[in-house]
């Protein structure tokens, strides 16, 4: 199952583990991805917290938790290669995962049709 | 577009928009004694009164004292060439460039002030300088919070009581515990006390070398243990001893901070003055100020340009790394073109000459009835002696012989009256030392 946040974060759950990216959209808006500074593994986040920064040849923006829970694991491959966030966002891209998080959180945020009517808007 | 900054109206509009009714009350927090209302001046004079006044004013200053006084600043001699190449039109604004890149030429000699300045701390990047030594240690210290997301910071009593002061304001309103460990005036840091103090929430702990009396210390040991506890070194350290002694960055220092003066910089009451701040290169990122980077343009010709802009304040805004984005571009240029003058070789002579004089006035102000030299660990240039009279009361007698006899450390350690820090630099000659020995005994 995979959810969107209005922030353009996906998130996507197996189990008991999710997984946290950024949007092709928000890729495609920041341009050339040169740093995603990763979070620590452990650090504990509330929904909305901020859980990293990515940086790009325009801008550096904050990465918001679209679940609250604890960092688990982080795409150690980004730190050599962040273009690997605009080359797949969605997939390779990955940030980070999350566990311990409550999964009535995922109710607000938006199914793949919400959001790309979202970000048409 | 006008370049009148405030026209009447503006002031009028602003005032208007914060709710405050006159440029009095917006100013209402500062004391009145405080605020600047006349100028102690007469009216009507000529441009030529105005100078002749000033300059009588500024005469009052110490400036033909031969001077012993440090304490963080120094008395180096300054090659006339630092002067007329920054008086350059090219390059003679005290000011970052806002439109950095077509600015090669300053962006060029800052990117050589950076080069110059990893290779003096052993680091790997430099920023592009801060406004003095002690906004750099404290850029330091909250870089370090940043970093570690913990929230103490352990001061050695080495580090200097002008750049503690700074420190404590600046994190005065930041949730920042700060834990001041004392260091003895004879030695160096005490490493169990600092063991002692290292626990989980320990951001950083900062030392200075030498000492802010004089010591020298090798904190290579301490960074094994500072890394242990996950914790970052800081050292804010004194350039000119980095021509004889180790660098930071080969003791295993995270951040090395210090002030530039003494590389090329007049003395001057509040400056203008020169932070230099360099990391190892997984902190670069999270390193405040500008930093200027070499590429190649699309021609595939060397050129020059601001780099990492992203984390800056005017991108990043409040989540910047710092407030500061601006460097002292004036000053860095002066130092760049000091240790260029001086090349690697000049630069260990001079440390070796400052290190030598020291010696020599240790020896002789210790025959000076009543004179103990309290400093026991190995000085640089600069150590505390201990006399039988009040050190602030000595230091005006000494005045009125010539001399600016040292830093009196009772200003910042009430226990320490008696006591004077006394610095040394390549300018002062055999027969200044001894007259200076000479002009004491009689003051005591």
């Amino acid at each position: 199952m995979k959810r969107f946040t209005e922030e353009h974060e996906w998130v996507k759950i197996d189990g008991n583990v999710a997984t946290v990216g950024i949007t092709d959209y928000a890729q495609n808006t920041l341009g050339d991805i040169t740093f995603v500074d990763l979070p620590k593994v452990g650090k504990t986040v509330k929904k909305g917290d901020t859980l990293c920064v990515v940086e790009s040849v325009k801008a550096a923006s904050d990465v918001f938790a679209p679940l609250g829970g604890t960092v688990a694991t982080v795409n150690a491959r980004l730190s050599d290669a962040p273009e690997t966030v605009n080359r797949s966002p969605e997939n390779d891209g990955w940030i980070c995962t999350l566990t311990g998080f409550d999964a009535a959180e995922l109710e607000s945020l938006m199914t793949a049709e919400q959001y790309a009517a979202f970000c048409k808007k | 577009m006008s370049y009148v900054p405030h026209t009447r109206e503006e002031r009028e509009a602003m005032l208007a928009a914060i709710g405050v009714n006159s440029l009095d009350s917006l100013f209402a927090d500062i004391p009145v004694s405080c605020r600047l209302t006349k100028l102690n001046m007469p009216d009507g004079l000529s441009e030529q009164e105005v100078y002749d006044h000033l300059h009588a004013l500024s005469h009052k200053n110490g400036h033909t004292l031969v001077s012993f006084l440090g304490g963080g600043f120094y008395d180096h001699a300054i090659p006339a060439a630092v002067d007329s190449l920054v008086s350059r039109g090219e390059f003679f604004t005290a000011y970052t460039p806002y439109q950095p890149e077509v600015a090669q030429g300053t962006l060029q000699a800052i990117f050589e002030y950076q080069s110059m300045i990893c290779r003096l701390t052993g680091l790997d990047a430099a920023n592009a300088s801060m406004y003095d030594g002690g906004t750099a240690l404290a850029e330091a210290v909250m870089m370090a919070v940043n970093v570690t997301g913990r929230n103490t910071v352990v001061l050695t009593g080495g580090v200097s009581p002008i750049y503690r002061v700074m420190i404590r304001s600046y994190t005065h309103n930041l949730g920042i515990n700060l834990t001041e460990l004392p260091t003895p005036v004879e030695g160096v840091a005490d490493r169990a006390a600092l063991g002692a103090a290292l626990n989980g929430d320990v951001a950083a702990v900062i030392v200075q070398n030498p000492s802010f009396f004089g010591t020298v210390d090798d904190f290579s040991d301490l960074a094994e243990l500072v890394h242990a506890a996950g914790a970052l070194l800081i050292a804010s350290v004194y350039p000119v001893s980095l021509g004889i002694l180790k660098r930071p960055g080969d003791m295993g220092v995270d951040i090395a901070t210090g002030e530039g003066q003494s590389l090329g910089l007049p003395l001057s009451f509040g400056g203008p003055y020169l932070g230099f701040f360099a990391v190892r290169q997984d902190l670069v990122r999270k390193m405040p100020g500008r930093v200027v980077g070499a590429t190649v343009d699309r021609r595939g010709k060397r050129s020059f340009v601001l780099t990492l802009q992203a984390r800056e304040q005017h991108i990043r805004r409040e989540k910047a790394t710092s407030n500061i984005c601006t460097n002292e571009a004036l000053c860095a240029l002066r130092a760049t073109i000091y240790l260029s003058l001086l090349g690697k070789q000049g630069l260990r002579e001079l440390a070796e000459t400052c290190v030598r004089k020291a010696e020599y006035a240790k020896r002789r102000l210790a025959q000076v009835d009543g004179v103990r030299i309290r400093s026991r660990a190995p000085t640089f240039n600069e150590f505390v002696i201990e006399l039988p009279i009040d050190a602030g009361e000595a230091v005006c007698r000494l005045v009125d012989r010539g001399f600016a006899a040292g830093f009196p450390l009772g200003r910042y350690y009430p226990e320490l009256a008696n006591c004077l820090l006394v610095a040394l630099t390549e300018k002062r000659t055999k027969a200044e030392i001894d007259h200076f020995a000479t002009a004491l005994e009689v003051a005591l």
